[in-house]
């Protein structure tokens, strides 16, 4: 790919591209693509209401794209922040149903989602270092695993005493996290996830373990020559990525639902990769990322609602955005610092 | 009976599993990794139901599966082999796009009716008197033609493998590209013609599953089987008895799975729901420690 065209311009023709396919796709189904658009973009920037929707429907995706940007960084194939960000869940709900903490008990439930993913990560990262299972396939099944757990705790041990559907008691008032402003849905987690994205920078950037994390993504035999332990940094790595997810599960149930249910993500793990790969494995990139992937994620409910076209389109735009970013070679630099683990 | 049901489930639930990972092997013997398998059997399973509801004809959708899978499984190929795109991040984008594609092109056409799709399922070709034999009869011969071309594959690709020509090569694209290219030969050949394979078995696979297993479409209905035939594959090291041993292992799972949550035992069905994946990670750790030999070098 020549370095003179500039970024953005490939990044806007891969957009472009990806756009005039839809549209035909609309077309060929019988839907109006102009309508369909104008539909998405008042759904995702059409008004105040849109545009906390998109910030909202970004934050779970920041969390979880910081997590996998992370981990790709150290040059682990973290398949698994969405079941990372179930098990975060989980472990929140469990904190802000059954105990009474007072003003330590938002910390309290985001500490226990956080550490209930980093000892999903660390699981992980464990099975690849002590039994030689890729992580690849260990972090899938443990996807799959979380994500019946959480089925299985709101039909048994969470469940809702009164009422019977499948889903968990409300979280006490005192678990949740707080509004910003009066009248607006935006919650401290989005704070919080943006201040994530601040310290995973600068301990990337600026501290010795950020170092040592990033030397055995580059080149994990010169990093063991200079006495740095790959499989060390990669548990470290794995371990900090799912804690970044689990609390993403945590921020979503104590920010947004205020109870578990099944299906409780709406894949936000996986658009994880797309989001983490297009902001260029770079924290403040992943901020950026985050808002383009929430944006379409607000615009394609309200484009269910008011053209018709199943929302279920935007993983289809998601995985068509990523393929584009492949193949205009824009994730080249990042593929090859998140190749050959060893 | 419940022996005999346990048995019968077990092969009908490891036919997919086994044509999805003896085309995972084919293309890890050549040197690449295809997560996105998964999302070529979803892709099978759809154009498979599409086709056959509108034509009224299972053959004519099982034609559109393979082609289909096959047509999705050379995207696959130009992205890593003629783009040398990294495989793990092209088989996670085709698998958000099989998804997509097909719970939108679903829920567009056939979703709005709210009806199910009912298609003419796939049939047994033996004879009614076979059929109804007491115990060989739903072990041997109630089933598609697709069951026993799963199993004939395994011996079959076993020798192609290791005894002809065109295995040679697939293996050398693997292990030793350097001499295949010094030979005169193109990797990238070879490499997609083991893609065009796995892609006519991971549609065989996903056809199976809509047309011959739940005679309709749900989205998203290969539920991981396309990630625990890479598990397969794996666990295997791409030996094709091993990758039958396994594959039975799995599928025999699965068959206790339904047996036990079609039983009304007490035990949650969720957590029952966990086994194949909990056996994943078990076997995987027993026998999964890579072999060294891809060329990939993701994760191993």
């Amino acid at each position: 790919m020549s370095r003179s065209i500039p970024r953005v311009a490939l990044h806007g023709a891969a957009l472009a591209a990806a756009l005039s396919g839809l549209a035909l796709l609309l077309l060929a189904c019988g839907y109006s693509p102009p309508r369909a658009a104008w539909a998405f973009f008042e759904g995702a920037f059409g008004d105040v209401r849109a545009l906390t929707l998109t910030l909202l429907k970004a934050t779970p995706l920041l969390w979880t794209g910081l997590g996998v940007a992370l981990a790709f960084r150290v040059g682990v194939w973290n398949i698994g922040a969405e079941g990372q960000f179930y098990v975060g869940a989980l472990a929140a709900t469990w904190v802000g149903t059954s105990f009474e903490l007072g003003f330590l008990h938002p910390l309290a439930a985001m500490a226990a989602g956080a550490l209930a993913g980093l000892a999903w990560g660390g699981l992980a990262a464990v099975l690849k270092i002590r039994f030689g299972v890729s992580e690849i396939l260990s972090t899938i099944m443990l996807n799959f695993i979380a994500i019946d757990l959480v089925g299985y705790v709101v039909h048994g041990p969470l469940k809702e005493v009164i009422g019977s559907y499948p889903r968990s008691e409300r979280l006490l008032p005192s678990a949740r996290l707080v509004r910003i402003f009066d009248g607006n849905r935006l919650h401290l987690g989005v704070l919080l996830a943006l201040a994530a994205a601040l310290l995973l920078y600068i301990l990337l950037r600026w501290t010795r373990t950020g170092f040592r994390l990033r030397a055995v993504g580059c080149n994990p035999e010169a990093a063991e020559v200079a006495g740095i332990s790959p499989g060390r940094q990669m548990l470290l790595g794995l371990a900090l990525s799912g804690a970044l997810a689990g609390a993403g599960g945590a921020s979503e149930v104590q920010g947004v639902t205020g109870r578990l249910y099944e299906r409780f993500s709406a894949g936000y793990g996986y658009t994880a990769i797309a989001v983490a790969l297009l902001g260029g494995l770079h924290p403040g990139g992943v901020v950026l990322a985050s808002l383009f992937f929430g944006s379409l994620e607000a615009g394609a409910g309200h484009m269910q609602r008011f053209a018709g076209t199943p929302s279920v389109m935007v993983t289809l735009v998601q995985g068509l955005v990523l393929l584009y970013l492949l193949a205009t070679g824009l994730s080249r630099p990042v593929d090859a610092r998140a190749r050959e683990p060893g | 009976m419940i022996g005999i049901e346990v048995a019968a489930a077990t092969i009908r639930l490891t036919v997919p599993l086994l044509l999805a990972a003896l085309g995972e092997m084919w293309v890890q013997r050549a040197g690449l990794i295809n997560v996105s398998i998964e999302g070529a059997m979803l892709i099978g399973a759809f154009a498979g139901v599409a086709v056959s509801h509108l034509t009224e004809s299972a053959l004519l959708g099982l034609v559109a599966a393979l082609v289909a899978s096959t047509f999705f499984c050379l995207l696959f190929g130009l992205f890593t082999i003629r783009l040398r795109v990294n495989p793990i991040l092209v088989g996670t984008a085709l698998n958000l796009i099989a998804l997509g594609l097909t719970g939108f092109l679903y829920r567009s056409l056939f979703g709005a009716t709210g009806r199910t799709m009912i298609v003419p399922p796939l049939r047994s070709l033996a004879p009614e008197s076979l059929r109804e034999l007491p115990v060989a009869g739903p072990l041997l011969f109630d089933h598609t033609p697709l069951v026993p071309l799963a199993f004939v594959l395994v011996p079959v690709m076993a020798y192609i493998l290791y005894e002809t020509r065109t295995g040679l090569m697939v293996r050398a694209a693997g292990e030793n590209p350097e001499a295949l290219e010094a030979a005169g030969l193109s990797v990238n050949s070879v490499r997609f013609q083991a893609v065009l394979v796995e892609g006519v078995l991971a549609g065989a696979a996903g056809a199976y599953l809509s047309l011959a297993h739940a005679h309709t479409f749900i989205e998203g209905m290969t539920a991981g089987r396309g990630f625990l035939a890479l598990a397969i594959v794996f666990s295997a090291r791409c030996i094709p008895l091993r990758v039958l041993a396994i594959s039975l292992l799995f599928g025999s799972t699965l068959a206790v799975q339904f047996q036990l949550q079609a039983s009304g035992t007490s035990v949650p069905h969720q957590l029952i729901h966990m086994l194949p994946y909990v056996l994943t990670l078990v076997v995987l750790a027993c026998f999964g420690r890579p072999s060294g030999r891809e060329t990939w070098k993701l994760g191993s």
